[in-house]
């Protein structure tokens, strides 16, 4: 645990030297708050960090918890353990069992006289006892949430001076007084916690460099929206997405574009189609049920070949299912949703920080291609957030809507080798078209001749599948005969079950698809040359990922599924267990 | 985009596409084409800075035909497409147009959100009070005791809807009524639909030859509304709810300014956007 000079290294093998927090309370306890702040400081000091929201679903009380991970090395998942709980109050706190595992070498922290709930108390680890209230009250404008930070801080070495630049800057608008109530609080709270005996060595070491960022995955998913060219934004509220439409109202307006509020969601996608349509590339975010709605637009994007993306954080399903919790239960609406053929891109990013990149590479798809793209988020990376190095400037040097206002024999359908046909837009004279979801000849004028309709069929499947997607298509990495094939959010623990793997000199491959459709047989098989046995992970109940794979894919070896639904997170010990117990069958 | 000089004056067929309409001889919906094109002459549009967005039905059909830019969107969702392409591009000439059932029935909500929000656009609803193209179902518009629909039988029972009475309600900007029994008519309540700021209704009864033969009748039916355009909304309710449906003219017009969104940078550089992220 203690062991920060042979760990901090980010080329040595395992998992990453690391410290779990949980931050207990009933709603209203500030616990959030005192979390982002927390790690924020943290990433003062120059650590490298996650935080992930879990609450019920209560709009306000009710319990939340905060739990973080941090390290001096980039984390991408949490583990199971956590050294340290701490609870403002015990309400509801048993809910939170299966989520936060402790063990004997954990720390347990409560308010004075409080009662830890048995189902807690029964996992181990010492309890010590903090006046966090008391506390609290002697300070004018106090609040135990201040005392429970200064007290965390305290004990995992964390300055208190990048507490006190993060708490500066949070709570300007609030005034000197709620700043100087806020830093005696954890003046208070790290003092006391100095006193508690016998604490085992917590501290990580920082690595402060370059330039860190504290983001969400909702929050880069806007950026790479507007990064990838985005103006126009139409769409309705839904839990886990939201967030993403909250970041780009106030943004989009900075660059120059909107984002309308519609009626629902057979409104937003068929808003983005006419913004779209106009030229401006428009984008909405969602999750499964408003996907649900919206797949017979989608289809229209795809047939009159007008550029939109749809941002999907998944949520647990089906129906309303558990909105605030996390799972990979939309792949197959999201391939196989749409009616007709109806060839279209998904893309789904691997990390927090990978929602900036993979938003912003779908934009570019659609654009270029003319067509839907569908990013998979969920709620796991959408509502994250964590601290990652300053993300790279991307920009596609290549592609783009490629605008014709060469009016002499326009047609807006031609049938070419690329696929990819001239487009126009309004404003543009003598370039007049109807876009159609009927089917349509060249011009673009209604028809039902089955000429018409196999080579309009085939030009939609053509641009996308003569078009380079380079290595953007997965990450790939290691080597070895055994193969971790998985997407989305599972890549973090299965990345980290593989350092632990190799920690042991094992050789284990990974490989996560982002890109996955339209399909890359050719990209993947090379991707598995070697491999005799593939573990397929994914958070899903339907193993809708490992259907996927055996559907469209020439795979060599043998095939296992880990599939495991929400709303607990898939853990990097999870899948460690699953290839040491295949290796040992 | 700008356009460097507006087409000298463009007669009516020129905002024709020349592409063969589907309906059947005798429809209302040629003469609503005619009045739109006329409306487009009369106010010297060039072509390629409109747009006609519909939906899905015998009406929907219109883009096809004009010579301006169209889109043909799914079922009921005229308005949205039209939403998004006025507000991200406030330079075009906008016009949504479709029949009742898919204004009225699969795109209600949208219809009343449209009111509602007042994006300046022209929404069209050629209202012939059935489903023409799925070959002669009752529509929200239809009387409760048509009994010519299988679907149907003894007719729906239930009370149509007065789409005049929900735009008002929902907020229209401008409401008025026309026929296609009077192109030059309607034309000119087109005109003043467009030249309104906001969100303008036309509802234009265009008759169904084939499958509701008795609205050959309308033509007899329609007389001009004998009043002037209120823009007073409790002289409309009280217009609009003693209506028996076919006084023609501007009946609304209402002074709510339109919905339209400042597109205008206020950041040089998106890299600005960064620094909320920055410890």
């Amino acid at each position: 645990m203690n062991d920060s000079t042979s760990l901090s290294s980010t080329n040595s093998k395992g998992a990453p030297h690391s410290l779990s927090i949980a931050l207990l309370g009933s709603g209203g306890s500030g616990v959030m708050t005192a979390g982002g702040q927390l790690l924020d400081a943290a990433g003062q000091a120059g650590w490298y960090g996650m935080m992930t929201r879990s609450s019920g679903p209560q709009i306000r009380g009710g319990e939340a918890a905060a739990l973080l991970r941090l390290s001096p090395q980039p984390v991408e998942t949490h583990k199971g353990r956590f050294d340290i709980l701490l609870a403002i109050d015990w309400l509801n706190a048993d809910r939170f069992v299966g989520e936060i595992i402790l063990d004997e070498k954990s720390i347990v922290i409560g308010d004075n006289g409080g009662t830890v709930p048995e189902a807690i108390s029964n996992m181990g680890g010492r309890y010590v006892e903090l006046p966090l209230s008391e506390l609290a009250k002697s300070i004018s404008g106090g609040r135990p949430n201040m005392v429970a930070l200064g007290a965390l801080a305290q004990l995992i070495g964390l300055p208190i001076n990048a507490l006190e630049v993060v708490l500066t800057k949070s709570l300007k608008k609030k005034g000197q007084e709620a700043i100087d109530a806020s830093i005696s609080g954890i003046r208070a709270g790290a003092d006391q916690a100095s006193e508690i005996p016998d604490i085992p060595d917590l501290k990580v070491t920082p690595s402060p460099g370059r330039e860190r960022w504290s983001i969400t995955g909702n929050e880069a998913a806007g950026l790479g929206a507007i990064r990838g060219g985005v103006r126009f934004v139409a769409a309705y509220p839904i839990t886990p997405g939201t967030e993403i439409l909250e970041w780009l109202a106030p943004n989009l307006k900075k660059v120059g574009g909107v984002l309308v509020q519609a009626e629902d969601e057979l409104a937003s996608i068929n808003q983005l189609i006419g913004g779209s349509f106009g030229g401006t590339p428009s984008l909405t975010a969602t999750s499964g049920p408003g996907l649900a709605l919206m797949t017979e637009s989608i289809g229209l994007a795809v047939a009159s070949e007008t550029p939109v993306v749809v941002v999907d954080v998944m949520r647990g399903g089906p129906s309303t299912g558990i909105p605030t919790k996390s799972e990979q239960s939309d792949l197959n609406i999201a391939l196989y949703g749409l009616h007709g053929d109806a060839p279209h891109i998904v893309v789904a990013p691997m990390s927090i920080g990978d929602c900036l990149f993979t938003t912003q590479w779908a934009t570019h798809l659609a654009e270029t291609l003319q067509t839907a793209s569908i990013v998979l988020s969920d709620q796991s990376l959408g509502q994250t957030r964590a601290l990652i190095d300053k993300p790279a400037d991307i920009s596609f040097v290549s592609g783009g809507r490629s605008i014709t206002s060469k009016a002499e024999s326009f047609q807006r359908y031609a049938v070419n080798d690329s696929g990819v046909s001239p487009m126009s837009i309004p404003g543009m004279p003598g370039c007049q078209y109807t876009a159609d979801g009927l089917e349509h000849s060249p011009t673009g004028t209604p028809s039902s001749r089955a000429e018409d309709h196999i080579q309009q069929l085939n030009k939609r499947k053509r641009k996308l599948d003569l078009f380079d997607y380079g290595d953007h298509w997965a990450k790939v990495s290691g080597d070895g005969e055994t193969a971790v094939l998985t997407w989305g959010s599972s890549t973090g623990p299965v990345s980290e079950a593989i350092s632990m793997l190799e920690a042991e000199g094992k050789h284990v491959r990974l490989i996560s698809m982002r890109l996955l459709l339209p399909i890359q047989p050719e990209r993947l098989v090379a991707a598995l040359n070697g491999v005799e046995k593939i573990l397929v992970v994914e958070q899903c109940h339907g193993a809708q990922f490992y259907h996927y794979l055996r559907a469209h894919y020439d795979l060599p070896g043998q095939m296992r599924s880990m599939a495991v639904p929400g709303p607990l997170m898939i853990r990097p010990d999870d899948v460690y267990s699953e290839v040491k117990a295949w290796e040992n069958a | 985009m700008e356009t460097a000089n507006p087409c000298p004056s463009l007669k009516p067929k020129d905002y024709k596409s020349g592409t063969k309409p589907v309906w059947c001889p005798g429809c209302g919906d040629y003469s609503v084409l005619l009045a739109i094109t006329k409306a487009m002459a009369e106010m010297n549009l060039s072509p390629e800075n409109v747009a006609l967005v519909s939906g899905i039905g015998c009406s929907s059909r219109l883009p096809a035909y004009l010579n301006v830019y169209g889109f043909h969107a799914v079922h009921g969702r005229a308005l949205p497409v039209a939403t998004g392409l006025k507000v991200s591009r406030p330079d075009l000439t906008v016009l949504a147009a479709g029949g009742d059932g898919d204004g009225f029935s699969i795109g209600g909500n949208h219809f009343m959100h449209a009111c509602r929000r007042n994006v300046d656009m022209t929404y069209i609803v050629m209202d012939n009070q059935v489903y023409g193209m799925t070959k002669g179902q009752a529509s929200p518009t239809t009387d409760p005791d048509w009994d010519n629909s299988k679907l149907t039988p003894g007719g729906t029972k239930i009370n149509p809807y007065y789409p005049l009475v929900v735009a008002l309600a929902s907020g229209a900007n401008f409401i008025a009524r026309a026929s296609s029994t009077d192109p030059n008519g309607a034309a000119k309540v087109l005109v003043d639909a467009m030249r309104h700021p906001g969100f303008s209704f036309v509802h234009m009864l265009s008759p169904c030859v084939t499958f509701r033969p008795e609205q050959k009748d309308w033509k007899k039916m329609v007389r001009q509304a004998p009043v002037e355009p209120t823009t007073d909304p409790a002289v409309a309710a009280k217009r609009l709810m003693t209506d028996d449906n076919f006084f023609l003219g501007t009946l609304y017009k209402g002074d709510r300014p339109a919905y339209q969104p400042e597109l205008k940078a206020t950041v040089d550089n998106i890299s600005d956007l960064d620094k909320g992220f920055i410890l």
